[in-house]
């Protein structure tokens, strides 16, 4: 299902900024795409046309790299973004149960969102803090040393 | 000559340095086998089918990227190696609909070949998850059949380096890598160009052009419809290879043979045409030159370079000749003054046109394309050289054991300058045999430009025509011709004349041409012998010029005046809109 | 800066820093005492900035903030006992710190003299105080080299890596090494990369110098992609500058004036520290033109990976800095020869690269003298899964198994049983018990069918079921296969898909031979690096635990627990007190029965999630 695209006149206005900045600069298509989704949370067509005006790369190419790879996202992600940890650390010590009991509490899979937009569910790789597994972070919020159990607590909070 | 000792399979020989492990063994008369690889084009070493064993090296290396080295000893059909390259065609299959029987490249499959010649006896050894794609048919002229895909990227490669359309290209990664436009668009809802270079460049039936034979059939069994086919100047020298012929034969009287036979009505020639659009397009050029008019003039004959320039350069559009391409002429010729002299209702002529190229396929519905009057289009039906190929085989003709038989007057009459309008420099030079004359009231004793002729990617030339210096330009290949046009663009050079052709080479190696695979094309210039063959009838044509076409004059004479009358320009000129570049 | 004697004139001022942390030594500055607050993604993952906060408030409120330095340092390793904070100079070694303990330990600690025993590592405490930390089991036997300065020193204050003899490297190649001689240097040192094969640097740099360009680059490998390891994090986030002084090093020895450092985009800590630095380093003309007087110029760019496994093969590395997919591409050519933007490139992991200026300061032979014949110095792991002491550990190449999992790391938690190690990440094996007393190095790493790799170590017990592993990783392979080669495209999913099909109980002793098959096959045909180590998690657990797969096969039994449709849980009625608690754990509503009367779990809607089995309080919730 196609969401309509809601960017602001300020957030063409930055990402014009960007490119400008980047547009000289050998290998500016990711630092580009990475200000882009930063500013729009996202990479839908209309921010990728602009790139490739701006950047004079054809829009396959920097869609191909887009849906290379896994950071970029050509949906929006919901207002809180579950991301749970399935490096090797967290993984033995059970996060993929964590994974799955959160899919089945929200309904959603992984790289989906929950239908009133509030939560998102990925998976991750490793976010570097092994010594708190099974790990996972909403937003900026890191919860660590998780149980099944613990999950509906935790998003209650949300 | 640097070289490098090295041994294949024990047997010690001295190569060039700086050959691949593939050439060498080549030398050895080893062919060893390959999908991605496409000389120059494609070097990426992504499908591992030419997996040789190299004596120390820790794994299997791919051929067709490694370099030969001093004392190299290479292994170029261990168990090793074989059993590799079955799996590897193992693996391949096990996501791909073998649909072999009912595919359009059923005998003529790179995967198909190499499954039958390295031993794969069960094509389900891996089962597994398969990709299941939708088949693209958006676009006017092709269908992209995903399912059908190995992802050598021998497609991508052509579109962006030849091409440089990049509307094609890998999405997604691991094992749902597939090639697709942005955002999963289909073809014709991108800037896709339609110039089939991607299908010519497939291994397998993922790209095929959109096989339009059965319209065909249809309107020659139609005993109410008058059905006239022209076949392009380049078709005469590449059809024969359907029929085992070697690249590069002439086969023009077969064809003209093998069209009467297939039930046409009249067998007509698009040469005509192309010399009518030289008579039209040198006065254009004159016109320009001597008004002050917008230079430089490029042709307008490739409709794939048509369509590139409406999506990427636009601003060029008051710079293209207005004339229609020789196609669209015939059709347009057909359809008024053939009509009205034979008193038949256009709306009962159906015009097909077997061309070298899939954008003619694009081109037939284009607007400004009706000189007869709304709803008529100047050509119904383009078909491909391979469609009449198929057609043939269809019909059961031995093509090869034909009498040559010569074209229906007077829409047949062609000369020389026409028929090289099938090569790269082609129209320049037949434009040029005319300009000149008509510039100098003059008869040329040599009319061989020699300058424009050839694979080079960007010619130019400059020639002296009494006061006048016309300095031209031609270009093959899109990616050749942005080059061109950004010198243009930037006011770096300054030409009067450009001639620019959307394929490598120009319509002998068209999208619609002959499909030659890999292993042919990565040690043969198929171009070269093709483009011969064009210059070799050239030469041997008593008129060759297209001033001269007694056909051409006397349509001039009967209904069009002049070169660049109203009248002309009312049914043999077009125009061009701005397109989106995405 | 333009001289040594710039640099040694802050390092002079700054060595208190040194006296109080590195040597326990009271001193005459105005800091009496400096706490260290861990600021590494672990800590700060469970508060450690807060903490922080709190702690400057405190001091503040006390009127001690012009005696006491509070400094947020990288990791200090234990990440297990996180939040951290260390009070110097007698190193007090507080863990699992709460914001709230802030107050206590101000007043009881800093102000009256008296430890708070209770918040107190215990390992340290002693009758008559603390002992120092490189006294614990932990730390007491490793040797940190690459490590050295994290959790030591502010990694946002370039003085304070200058204080540690930061920079004296670059400024000794600079004034009087040829690149020829730290080249040299570099090889005869041993040292080899860090970063997964472990090719020797020094030979690495010799070919690159040896490369004609008017342009060459030095890159950094920062996109630590093996879930499980965070060694480089750990060095950017506490000792951002090493990396830099080091990138400098190469790029003098090699002939190149710009790096580029490639870092994970999921590291933000680290990547800020980066930033800072950089910016120090050319505040202080460490970077950019005429470095030292010498002529020599380098400069630095950070470029941000976007989650893609297969960035850290090097040709994939540099394909993406030019901003295209992370496709790897044939070698040769090597970077060495055509790399970045088809110039000569030297690449090197951040690990590497912390070695670098020990190296050159030390001598070669100092670093020669750590190790094994054929790898030397140190090798730092990221220890996690079934052990007490999760965390960073750096030891001399050479070392157990059994010395890093029993002595250093604490052993396994629980009384459970050791099963295997998982060490090279994706790329690697997992090593048996059998093989627990093996020397650690890249070599006997390999001959056990395993690899170093970045230096994840993961320790699995009994309760891990090793077709279940090798499932995980291929799932991982197969997600992070860039998808160019076929062997690496499909071969991987068709591995993936045997594997699925074993854990389901679905698998023929058949399938056992085509899964090895195609093992070999992916291992000698696939493209790059990540292809053809892709088949080792499988290859090594097959080698070493066979039976585990028969079982699965033959008895469609995983002894461990861990394969769901292998597996049911039940309710022991004689155990069972009807507290109900599992049934409200239940997410499906799987389990139902009375108040005070025994439960039953409705096998048709179990999800196996395992929540009432953590949840039973009685023990009454068995799996088999």
């Amino acid at each position: 299902m196609a969401i309509l695209f809601q960017g602001t006149k300020q957030q063409e206005l930055e990402l014009k900024e960007v490119i400008e900045k980047h547009k000289d600069q050998r290998g500016a298509l990711m630092p580009v795409l990475q200000k882009a989704q930063e500013i729009y949370g996202y990479l839908p067509i209309e921010v990728q046309k602009m790139i490739a005006t701006g950047l004079k790369i054809p829009l396959e190419e920097i869609y191909g790299v887009a849906t290379f790879y896994s950071l970029f996202s050509l949906n929006p992600k919901g207002k809180y973004r579950i991301s749970v940890c399935l490096g090797t650390a967290c993984y033995v010590k059970g996060s993929g149960d964590i994974f799955d009991a959160i899919s089945q509490k929200l309904g959603i899979k992984n790289g989906e969102c929950t239908p009133d937009g509030k939560f998102s569910l990925e998976a991750c790789r490793c976010i570097g803090a092994c010594g708190l597994a099974p790990v996972m972070t909403i937003n900026d919020d890191v919860h660590g040393r998780l149980t099944v159990n613990d999950i509906d607590k935790i998003l209650s909070q949300y | 000559m640097e070289t490098v000792n090295i041994k294949i399979n024990n047997i010690p020989m001295t190569v060039k340095k700086g050959l691949t492990i593939l050439e060498a063994a080549r030398e050895a008369k080893i062919e060893i086998p390959t999908l991605c690889y496409l000389k120059e084009i494609n070097e990426i070493g992504a499908c591992r089918i030419c997996v040789v064993e190299v004596k120390g090296a820790k794994s299997l290396v791919a051929s067709c990227v490694y370099p030969v080295a001093d004392g190299m000893e290479i292994f170029t059909h261990t168990q090793k190696v074989l059993d590799a390259r079955k799996i590897n065609l193992e693996l391949l299959l096990s996501n791909h609909h073998q649909d072999c029987l009912a595919c359009v490249r059923n005998n003529n499959c790179e995967l198909q070949k190499l499954c039958l010649e390295l031993g794969v006896t069960n094509s389900q050894e891996f089962k597994g998850e398969k990709q299941n794609f939708e088949i693209d048919n958006s676009a006017k002229h092709m269908y992209r059949d995903n399912n059908k895909c190995i992802l050598c990227r021998r497609c991508v490669a052509v579109c962006s380096k030849n091409q440089d359309v990049s509307v094609i290209g890998c999405n997604d990664r691991g094992f749902k890598t597939h090639v697709g436009c942005a955002f999963e668009k289909g073809l014709g809802d991108t800037a896709c160009v339609s110039c089939g270079q991607c299908i010519v460049a497939c291994p397998t039936g993922a790209l095929s052009e959109k096989d339009h034979t059965d319209k065909v059939w249809e309107a020659i069994s139609d005993e109410t419809k008058h059905v006239i086919v022209q076949p392009a100047p380049s078709v005469r020298v590449t059809l024969g290879e359907e029929f085992g012929l070697p690249i590069g034969t002439d086969v023009t009287g077969k064809l003209a043979a093998v069209l009467r036979r297939l039930g046409f009505d009249k067998v007509y020639d698009t040469d005509f045409a192309a010399d009518l659009t030289i008579v039209e397009e040198a006065n254009e050029l004159i016109e320009r030159i001597k008004t002050g008019g917008v230079l430089p003039m490029i042709t307008s004959c490739s409709p794939g370079w048509i369509n590139y320039m409406e999506h990427f350069f636009p601003e060029f559009i008051p710079n293209v000749s207005t004339c229609k391409s020789p196609q669209q002429m015939f059709g347009a010729i057909a359809k008024t003054w053939y009509a009205e002299k034979n008193n038949i209702d256009p709306k009962d002529i159906v015009v097909v046109s077997v061309m070298p190229c899939t954008a003619k396929k694009y081109e037939v519905d284009r607007e400004y394309q009706n000189a007869a009057g709304e709803n008529i289009p100047d050509v119904d039906i383009s078909i491909t050289t391979r469609e009449l190929a198929r057609m043939i085989k269809k019909a059961r003709i031995s093509f090869e054991s034909l009498p040559d038989e010569e074209f229906d007057k007077s829409l047949g009459i062609s000369t020389g300058a026409a028929t090289i309008f099938g090569a790269t420099g082609g129209v320049m030079e037949a434009a040029l045999r005319t300009a000149v004359e008509t510039l100098t009231n003059n008869k040329l004793d040599k009319i061989d430009f020699e300058e424009v002729r050839g694979l080079k990617d960007i010619k130019k030339a400059s020639y002296k025509i009494d006061n006048l210096e016309i300095r031209v330009a031609v270009a093959s290949g899109l990616a050749n011709a942005r080059k061109l046009l950004e010198l243009v663009k930037s006011g770096e050079e300054k030409f009067n004349f450009i001639e620019i052709m959307a394929c490598p080479g120009g319509c002998i190696n068209g999208g619609g041409q002959p499909i030659q695979p890999a292993s042919v094309r990565n040690f043969t210039d198929i171009r070269q012998k093709r483009l011969d063959a064009l210059y070799n009838q050239d030469k041997n044509t008593k008129i060759r010029r297209s001033h001269e076409n007694p056909a051409v004059v006397k349509i001039y004479q009967e209904y069009l005046e002049k070169p660049g009358s109203h009248k002309a320009h009312e049914i043999l000129h077009t125009k061009y809109k701005e397109k989106s570049p995405f | 800066m333009k001289s040594i004697k710039d640099l040694n004139l802050i390092s002079e001022q700054m060595k208190y820093i040194i006296d109080i942390r590195k040597n326990n030594t009271p001193t005459d500055n105005q800091y009496k005492k400096h706490i260290l607050v861990c600021g590494g993604t672990g800590c700060t993952s469970s508060n450690s900035e807060l903490i922080l906060e709190r702690l400057n408030q405190e001091l503040q409120r006390h009127s001690l903030d012009d005696k006491i330095k509070t400094v947020k340092t990288g990791c200090f390793g234990l990440c297990a006992l996180g939040p951290i904070m260390i009070v110097y100079p007698e190193g007090t070694f507080y863990s699992m710190v709460k914001p709230d303990d802030i107050p206590e330990i101000v007043e009881s600690h800093l102000l009256n003299n008296q430890i708070v025993k209770r918040l107190v590592y215990s390992e340290t405490l002693t009758d008559d105080g603390v002992k120092s930390l490189s006294e614990t089991n932990f730390y007491k036997k490793q040797k940190r080299v690459a490590l050295r300065n994290c959790g030591v020193i502010n990694p946002e204050s370039i003085d304070e890596y200058i204080a540690t003899g930061g920079y004296q490297a670059l400024s000794k190649v600079l004034t009087s090494k040829t690149p020829d001689d730290v080249i040299n240097i570099i090889k005869d040192s041993g040292l080899r990369g860090r970063g997964g094969g472990g090719f020797p640097t020094g030979l690495k740099w010799s070919f690159a110098k040896a490369s004609e360009s008017d342009q060459k680059y030095v890159c950094c490998n920062a996109d630590e992609g093996d879930p499980g390891a965070f060694m480089d994090r750990s060095i950017l986030e506490g000792d951002p500058h090493v990396v830099i002084e080091a990138m400098a090093i190469a790029g003098y020895a090699i002939g190149a004036s710009q790096g580029y450092v490639y870092i994970r985009a999921e590291y933000p800590i680290a990547v800020k520290r980066l930033e800072i630095a950089i910016n120090q380093a050319k505040d202080y003309g460490l970077l950019g033109n005429n470095i030292f007087d010498s002529n020599f110029n380098f400069n630095l760019e950070i470029r941000l990976g976007a989650g893609a496994f297969v960035c850290g093969e090097e040709t994939a590395l540099m394909t993406s800095i030019e901003g295209h997919r992370g496709e790897p591409r044939p070698r040769p050519p090597f970077p060495a020869v055509k790399g970045l933007f088809e110039k000569p490139t030297v690449l090197n992991n951040v690990e590497t690269y912390a070695n670098i200026p020990q190296i050159i300061i030390n001598g070669a032979d100092w670093f020669a003298s750590m190790g094994t014949e054929k790898s030397k110095g140190t090798k730092v792991f990221a220890l996690g899964g079934k052990i007490k002491n999760t965390g960073l550990v750096e030891v001399p190449m050479g070392t157990t198994l059994r010395e890093i999992i029993e002595e250093i790391g604490g052993g396994i938690p629980g009384g459970k049983k050791f099963k295997a190690a998982q060490t090279g990440g994706p790329s690697g094996g997992c090593i048996p018990a059998k093989h627990i007393d093996v020397p650690i190095d890249y070599d006997n790493l390999i001959a056990i069918g395993s690899m170093m790799g970045s230096g994840g170590l993961i320790v699995m017990d009994e309760n891990n079921c090793m077709v279940d592993i090798a499932k995980f990783f291929l799932a991982f392979t197969v997600d992070e296969s860039c998808g160019k080669c076929t062997p690496c495209r499909v071969g991987t999913k068709r591995l993936y898909e045997i594997l699925d099909k074993i854990t389901k109980g679905q698998g023929t002793m058949e399938d056992l031979d085509k899964l090895e098959n195609l093992c070999y096959y992916i291992k000698e045909n696939s493209l790059c690096g990540l292809g053809q180590t892709a088949p080792n998690p499988v290859l090594s657990t097959l080698k070493y635990f066979k039976d585990e797969y028969i079982d699965h096969i033959q008895n469609k039994k995983c002894t461990a627990g861990v394969c769901k449709d292998l597996l049911s849980f039940y309710i022991l009625p004689d155990k069972c007190k009807g507290c109900t608690l599992c049934a409200r754990k239940c997410p499906v509503g799987a389990i139902s029965g009375g108040i005070k009367s025994p439960h039953v779990i409705d096998a048709s809607k179990c999800i196996k999630c395992g929540a009432c089995f953590d949840g039973c309080k009685f023990g009454a919730i068995i799996k088999k």
